[in-house]
């Protein structure tokens, strides 16, 4: 028997993302932000989320990928971490799903760059792979803060 | 036993115990001055047959069986077999350190240290054979000298070792005996319990949750109070109202849960006082007032350390020692109060010592000395400006260093961290009559009044402790006032220089939504960040507000302009400026302290024979000036919102009801002419926490310059007259004023 775990999917730039459900708060449509001066590019800004402060990563920016088209507006992830939540920016929210770990992989040895080191799995789905993110490492950001 | 529980269990204990032993020790205080009862002695066993018990209980044998030692020694000491010495206090203290010391360890590593409190036990032990009030049964002496081999060798690791106090040790068995019938008398000692059945502990955390929840919810109300205002359905605007004073109540009973009497701090002073009045050979007595003085808890955390130091220095360095006392002509034992009160929304804490005050003459030496000031500079520095000399870094006066000074923190830290609360301290000191610091500090740090700015198209708040005063310049002003200093911006406040910094340039905000072109009027916050001053420029100037305080993500933490974030009343996130951060973001406050304290103390003397002064005018008298000093604040009011109160005029402000007076009418040439003026210009006088609004037509300015008065002839209201800024003009008799106007005001005053 093999054990089933669920996944909460969303979209990246057509790549196909998963976080675990347990570790996903709420999603929530696009907020209005208030921006960081002096933040690092990766962080969009912070929403208010219910009287709750949290810090917005935009996902595009985090795993390197091109930029957001201007007009379209990012949905919240908002991802439960050690040090609160907080909201990662991802173009389009997929379903729930629930996946046997049998069709599990680590990711392959020519995974590059920033994608090697957040990404903590593959699922073999039919017809795509879903890839799982380390959130704890997501929302830390080892480049720290680019202060001039 | 399950790990869950266990940890529980030690939580309690701690908590528990460390309460306990803070009681013990006052108690042993107490006993000490010949203060203590039997009932004082029974609370002592009491605390350690507690720890004795919960400590066995989960297994902690090292804890359990030092302690029964102690309770041995205390049970005789209770049933009158052993007399109180010295040297038994003393004893007894160094063993509540001990358990502490355990304690901490068990707090930190979750072990119970592997310290060696064998000699001191063994000194328990050997008390037990001194001077018995009555000769006790050989026996138990012979039992218990037996035991410390046994029972106080813990092994190499700190495991829990109960085995051996039974098999290795079998008079123990006997040993217990007492013990036993201890147990037995317990409910009866239980009769006069000091734990209140009526208080429960709560997390921490969940207070905090809980305040936060508030916070949204008085947001939420702001916004259903705005909306409702428009509305003319009778129920819905009740229902706001009920809302409205609901939550304003709520709010305030939250905030009261997260209060802690400061005495709870103080806790730990008596017995810091003895041990070093002993150590140094003094005599101080500790008095303490208004310790249930109710404080937010993150406030007495900051405080705890600054006040420890402030209290080490009183004992080490302000009161001398008998021989000198009695050579002045004193009572050989010192006085040290400590003094903590509410006023004006603050929490005030003095410590008072009467011991033989600050030598002016040696601090300035030793700041002369360390090229502080200049030996010009100094001779002409007045005694505040003296005092005030002892928080700079690593200044010290005292003659040798003890190994009470020089442990734990500086003067210049005890600044610090109390500005760091947005507090403040002041030393008043008269030459061989005693020191007086004083503390003002906030009632809360979670919620705090804030300036509310914007620059580039964002808002900024930011903490009104750091604030100094606001300067607009107008489009004429602005092009010529702020000059150029090697590509620095500066501008002449009052004839000092004030570095200025552009607020959208420092964040590298988007300059070209502001209006910063040429023409437009310029606003400057006069902000203080270390003791120096300097000059923010924004594009503009919004409100104040209360802020709650929320802190950023570890995304943000090392951007250090910013100190936290906040919600708005629409909603939105505002970020909060961190003065300090960004002041040395801007390099407008780089240069060593030293030059800018000599600076201030230079612009200090010259400003001396200079007054400040605000200018306004009221009724047909156009040209008027107090003193600055006198006004706590400048106000504008709605006309709508001033009230009548019998044949007095007053607005709702702060909580209070302040009465209005019109100035115009106690003037000579009084026309009994209420100004008309909307809003209404209030300059707010406060004394000893009462409040007056006086009401003046306009506000003009606020100047500095030496005055020369001219005494008038006997015309109401009016002092006399001099030359500011070369006009004549008239300065207002303040307390004339009110006195006539409202006879009570000053004798109401000193009632209080």
């Amino acid at each position: 028997m093999t054990n089933t775990k669920q996944f909460c999917t969303f979209f990246v730039n057509g790549l196909f993302f998963g976080i675990e459900v347990l570790k996903v708060q709420e999603v929530i449509r696009y907020q209005e932000m208030t921006r960081v001066p002096l933040a690092p590019a990766t962080i969009q800004g912070l929403i208010n989320l219910r009287g709750q402060i949290v810090t917005a990563i935009d996902l595009r920016r985090r795993l390197e990928l091109p930029p957001r088209e201007a007009d379209q507006l990012p949905m919240n992830v908002v991802v439960r971490s050690d040090d609160g939540a907080v909201s990662l920016l991802v173009d389009e929210i997929g379903d729930v799903v629930e996946i046997q770990d049998d069709i599990y992989e680590q990711p392959p040895e020519t995974l590059k760059g920033v994608a090697r080191e957040l990404v903590q799995g593959v699922y073999k789905l039919k017809e795509r792979l879903l890839l799982i993110l380390d959130t704890e490492r997501t929302v830390t950001l080892n480049t720290a803060v680019t202060r001039t | 036993m399950n790990d869950n529980l266990q940890q529980q269990l030690i939580k309690d204990l701690l908590i528990e115990s460390f309460e306990g032993l803070d009681i013990f020790d006052r108690e042993m205080l107490a006993l000490e001055k010949g203060e203590g009862n039997a009932e004082t002695l029974n609370n002592v066993f009491r605390i350690i047959h507690t720890i004795k018990g919960s400590s066995g209980c989960i297994g902690l044998g090292k804890i359990e069986s030092v302690t029964h030692v102690g309770e041995s020694l205390l049970s005789l000491l209770r049933d009158g077999k052993l007399a109180f010495g010295q040297e038994m206090i003393r004893a007894l203290l160094e063993y509540s350190d001990a358990l502490k010391a355990m304690l901490r360890s068990l707090e930190q590593t979750g072990t119970q240290g592997d310290a060696d409190y064998s000699t001191l036990l063994q000194k328990l032990q050997s008390l037990q054979n001194i001077a018995p009030a009555t000769p006790a049964p050989a026996a138990v002496f012979g039992l218990f000298e037996d035991e410390p081999v046994a029972v106080l060798q813990p092994g190499p690791s700190a495991e829990p070792a109960p085995k051996p106090v039974v098999s290795t040790v079998p008079v123990v068995e006997t040993a217990i005996v007492p013990e036993k019938a201890v147990v037995e008398k317990e409910p009866a000692a239980r009769s006069g319990t000091f734990i209140s059945d009526t208080a429960i502990r709560v997390d921490v955390g969940q207070l905090d949750k809980l305040m936060n929840l508030v916070g949204e919810l008085v947001l939420a109300r702001n916004q259903i109070v705005q909306f409702t205002a428009q509305s003319q359905e009778p129920t819905l605007l009740n229902a706001a109202q009920r809302i409205n004073t609901i939550t304003t109540e709520l709010q305030e009973n939250v905030m009261k849960t997260r209060m802690q009497p400061i005495g709870n701090v103080w806790a730990k002073f008596p017995r810091i006082v003895h041990d070093m009045a002993h150590d140094l050979g003094k005599k101080v007595e500790l008095v303490m007032e208004g310790k249930e003085t109710d404080l937010d808890r993150t406030i007495i955390e900051a405080i705890k350390d600054p006040l420890t130091h402030l209290i080490r220095n009183a004992v080490d360095h302000g009161i001398e020692t008998p021989a000198a006392r009695r050579a002045a002509g004193k009572p050989e034992q010192g006085t040290l109060t400590l003094r903590a009160f509410h006023e004006g929304g603050q929490v005030n804490i003095e410590i008072l010592d009467n011991g033989h005050g600050i030598d002016i003459a040696k601090v300035k030496e030793k700041a002369i000395q360390r090229s502080v000031v200049t030996p010009d500079q100094a001779a002409t520095m007045t005694d505040r400006e003296v005092f005030n000399l002892i928080f700079l870094p690593g200044f010290s006066t005292a003659e040798k260093v003890t190994n009470v000074s020089g442990r734990g923190v500086g003067m210049d830290v005890v600044k610090t961290n109390i500005e760091k609360i947005g507090g403040s301290v002041d030393v008043l000191s008269e030459a061989g009559q005693g020191t007086t610091l004083k503390i003002k500090i906030p009632l809360t740090l979670a919620i705090i009044p804030a300036l509310i700015v914007t620059s580039g198209g964002e808002r900024f708040a930011i903490p009104q402790v750091s604030l100094l005063e606001l300067v607009r310049l107008e489009a004429e002003q602005a092009r010529k006032g702020i000059e150029m200093l090697y590509g620095a911006p500066i501008y002449r406040l009052r004839g000092l220089l004030l570095p200025l910094a552009y607020l959208n340039r420092e964040l590298k905000l988007d300059v070209s939504a502001a209006g910063s072109t040429d023409g437009n009027p310029v606003n400057i916050v006069v902000l203080q960040a270390d003791g120096r001053q300097f000059g923010m420029v924004v594009d503009e100037i919004n409100d104040t507000e209360e802020i709650v305080v929320k802190p950023l993500g570890k995304q943000l933490k090392s951007i250090t302009c910013f100190a936290g974030a906040t919600i708005m009343g629409d909603g939105k996130v505002a970020l909060i400026l961190d003065v300090m951060g960004l002041a040395q973001h801007a390099n407008v406050v780089a240069e060593v302290r030293d030059r800018a304290v000599a600076g201030k103390t230079k612009a200090a003397e010259k400003v001396d024979e200079r007054q400040t002064l605000l200018l306004f005018n009221a009724g047909q008298n156009s040209r008027m000036a107090i003193p600055l000093s006198m006004v706590a604040r400048l106000e504008e009011f709605p006309r709508s919102q001033v009230e009548r109160s019998g044949n007095q005029e007053v607005v709702q402000y702060r909580g209070q009801i302040l009465p209005l007076i019109q100035i115009a009418n106690y003037l000579p040439n009084a026309t009994a002419t209420r100004s008309e003026a909307d809003p209404v210009q209030v300059v707010v006088y406060s004394e000893a926490g009462r409040s007056v609004g006086l009401v003046v037509s306009k506000i003009n300015d606020i100047v500095q310059e030496v005055l020369a008065v001219k005494r008038s002839t006997g015309r109401d209201g009016i002092l006399g007259s001099a030359v500011v800024q070369d006009k004549v003009t008239d300065l207002l008799d303040v307390i004339g004023i009110i006195r006539t106007a409202d006879p009570g005001f000053y004798d109401e005053t000193t009632k209080i």
